[in-house]
């Protein structure tokens, strides 16, 4: 077994698990933290089933965000449908066999590649662009989209340009899910694949990525709105009703 | 009022985006609380000693109390989608005005203090020390936010800067930094009942004093009865509806509309305010104080109904948070929603036929109607969503023949604040008041121009105490602004009291 087969496992489990925890962390979190107010904005829905479509909505189609400005709706959902493309396109190297529609969505994960990219670019491009956006911009907005293009790109450059052993890198990812470590090929672009998407993984948890769970949490969307017929206390604020009239 | 020391905003065809202006209103900041404001509210006098670990202390008591708090802090992507939706940005052009700027003076410190990436890497994701300069920038901006949640509608993870100013103020108030305007009438509620100081003998005298203009006018003697026990509906109302216009003449139609009905009502000397100004500063405790009048009022008074008169945030503290703070209101009439805004009782008697309107007495005014932010955004009206726009519209169109609404993307859920909400009402903040009224007064003007309007209606005493003093800076008439209620009054039919009670 090579040391850099090792690594790379390692590095691989350590990412998943930082991944995997820091996230159960943060939903954990939010799920203890009480909301002592029914704070949904309208027009919102008046029951369960309403705040399921409607999440179902933000989710999918972002429809605030359309509501608020068409040039970040139109580039967030490009990346964001390409990711979700690309991520399922890539389940076929954790499979054996593989699943048939996985198979079916190989061709249209490849063009979401590029049109994760555009995506992106077009993100990027407002961050410059846009006074306003300009303005508040931190590095690690910069450095989240880098990290990304970078993942992207990489991953583009093993399919058109020095193309990978696909059937090693596919017994390598099934062996480290089955605790049976197979050798990584030792390709340099691959290698920065890899290691950027652990990068990714590995900071999720303490970035603004954190904005995919917080999304089902916020309060101002995931509430139905009731507050006249049905009493909304929080634990917090029972102590309140204590000695009163 | 003396000259203002500032440029008042053009009115241009259309709203334009400004560029940024950095700084342009680092200036503008409201009268600090003194002792006698602040300590009767159980907070600290002054600046007190080690402020800095408090106020960090405090920020971790309502991270561990508030979702929304946490949520908001954690997944902003600085996609920029808000950055144009704010009136005070939009009047101003200072960026921190942009709601996610408006955040982040918190979210820098929520970082360094309560994060990984920001206590080790604090200057890659602009996290920042509380630092002196920075609580000033806390006070500066915290209150340049009137907590309309015009951008929370916008927000693709629905963070609402509300919460944010409001979590702002209630750690400031805790360190002893609160604002005066809001913590000296949250003390005058506590000790009078309402926000003006206003006593029960010269509350009997003011609303005598209109049951005989009333009489004058009409020729029927109607009531508004004070602290009567045994009556159905207990009206809490803005003070404002007892003393100045166009809020009294709201009032008038209110007690029309009771008297026409045939509906018992009262008011109470002891819960005489509707307004909660503890929701701007973000405490829930006084907030909670606030609200027991109300209930304490109803239990007394023997009611079965509590009915709300014209006020934005006092509606949206009263349909969202009253249920809360001091409910449940078993003991009120389940035939009816608890509470009701004074529109769903108005609509709801129209529907039925009880009250007749002859519109040609408002036949010399074309209306058009102003959302208020509290209201449009914080709480609903009847049992649809969307009723807190379409039934103050029916009511409007029950008694005038000519209404028009402003431009889509400035009512309804996209409603501009008036400018002076969320405790902000206040003479020393008068440049942030005109500017921030600017996306307002743009929309108003186009109508006025446009489609003749005259008149623009509203359902809030901050919106109408704002657009009195704002409307003659963009050169229109104070008067142009009324309360809903006062559209009801000049049109409805009016009778002798009947001596039977319908509901």
């Amino acid at each position: 077994m090579s040391a850099l087969t090792v690594t790379y496992a390692l590095l691989f489990y350590a990412a998943a698990a930082v991944f995997i925890l820091g996230l159960a962390y943060r939903i954990w979190l939010y799920a203890r933290t009480p909301a002592p107010f029914k704070i949904p904005t309208p027009p919102a829905p008046v029951t369960r089933r309403g705040v399921v479509l409607r999440m179902a909505r933000e989710v999918c189609l972002f429809e605030s965000l359309y509501k608020a400005n068409k040039w970040i709706w139109l580039f967030a959902m490009l990346f964001h449908a390409a990711l979700v493309l690309v991520l399922l396109r890539h389940l076929r190297y954790f499979q054996e066999p593989v699943w048939t529609w996985v198979g079916l969505i190989q061709p249209f994960g490849l063009y979401a590649g590029f049109v994760m990219v555009v995506g992106l670019a077009g993100l990027w491009a407002r961050r410059f662009l846009v006074e306003r956006v300009r303005y508040i911009t931190a590095p690690s907005d910069h450095l989240m989209l880098a990290l990304f293009a970078a993942i992207g790109l990489s991953g583009l450059a093993l399919k058109y340009g020095d193309r990978t052993d696909i059937v090693a890198l596919k017994a390598f990812a099934l062996g480290l899910m089955r605790f049976d470590w197979q050798p990584l090929p030792a390709e340099p672009v691959l290698l920065v694949h890899l290691a950027l998407v652990a990068l990714l993984m590995a900071v999720f948890p303490f970035s603004k990525l954190l904005h995919a769970p917080g999304v089902f949490f916020s309060p101002t969307r995931n509430q139905v709105d009731d507050a006249r017929s049905r009493r909304h206390l929080a634990r917090w604020a029972a102590a309140f009703d204590q000695g009163r009239p | 009022m003396a000259a203002p020391t500032f440029t008042i905003p053009e009115l241009k065809d259309d709203l334009a985006i400004p560029a940024i202006a950095a700084g342009a209103m680092a200036h503008s900041r409201p009268f600090v609380a003194k002792p006698e404001h602040q300590e009767p509210l159980g907070f600290p006098g002054e600046l007190v000693e080690g402020w800095h670990d408090k106020a960090i202390a405090k920020m971790g008591d309502l991270l561990g109390k508030s979702r929304a708090l946490r949520v908001f802090l954690d997944s902003c992507v600085k996609c920029g989608a808000c950055t144009d939706k704010c009136h005070y940005f939009l009047g101003t052009g200072d960026p921190k005005n942009m709601p996610v700027a408006r955040q982040d003076l918190m979210r820098q410190v929520y970082r360094r203090h309560f994060t990984l990436a920001g206590r080790f890497f604090p200057s890659l994701v602009g996290a920042k020390d509380l630092t002196r300069e920075v609580l000033d920038d806390w006070y500066s901006y915290f209150h340049q936010c009137s907590q309309c949640r015009r951008c929370a509608v916008f927000c693709p993870y629905g963070i609402d800067t509300a919460e944010i100013s409001m979590a702002g103020r209630e750690i400031m108030d805790h360190i002893g930094m609160g604002q005066k305007y809001s913590n000296e009438i949250i003390g005058k509620v506590h000790k009078f009942g309402n926000n003006l100081g206003l006593q029960e003998k010269a509350l009997r005298a003011t609303l005598e004093s209109l049951e005989d203009d009333m009489e004058e006018a009409t020729g029927v003697r109607v009531r508004i009865p004070v602290n009567e026990k045994g009556a159905e509906v207990l009206l809490v109302t803005p003070s404002a509806d007892f003393f100045a216009s166009p809020h009294i003449e709201g009032l008038m139609g209110y007690a029309k509309v009771f008297h026409q009905a045939g509906i018992r009502w009262t008011v109470s000397s002891y819960a005489s305010e509707a307004a909660n100004f503890a929701l701007f500063v973000g405490s829930y405790e006084q907030m909670h104080k606030i609200a027991l009048r109300i209930r304490q009022a109803a239990l007394d008074l023997g009611v079965k109904r509590i009915v709300f008169g014209e006020c934005g945030h006092a509606w949206r503290v009263a349909y969202s948070f009253l249920n809360t703070l001091a409910g449940p209101w078993d003991f009120l009439d389940p035939a009816y929603p608890a509470p009701q805004h004074i529109c769903e009782v108005t609509y709801d008697l129209i529907q039925k036929g009880v009250l007749a309107f002859d519109k040609s007495k408002n036949d010399d005014k074309v209306v058009t109607f102003h959302d208020s932010c509290n209201v449009a955004r914080g709480s609903r009206m009847g049992e649809e969503p969307g009723g807190q726009f379409r039934i103050p519209r029916e009511i409007i169109k029950a008694c005038c023949n000519h209404f028009v609404d402003m431009r889509a993307d400035t009512i309804g859920e996209k409603t501009y604040c008036c400018g002076g909400g969320g405790g902000l009402l206040t003479d020393d903040l008068m440049e942030l008041r005109v500017k921030g009224a600017m996306p307002r007064m743009q929309a108003l003007k186009e109508v006025v121009t446009g489609r003749g309007v005259t008149h623009m209606a509203a359902i809030c005493a901050i919106c109408k105490s704002q657009f009195s003093k704002v409307l003659p800076e963009y050169g229109m008439d104070m008067d142009m602004i009324v309360s809903v209620h006062q559209l009801v009054s000049n049109a409805i039919r009016i009778e002798p009291a009947k001596t039977t009670a319908t509901a």
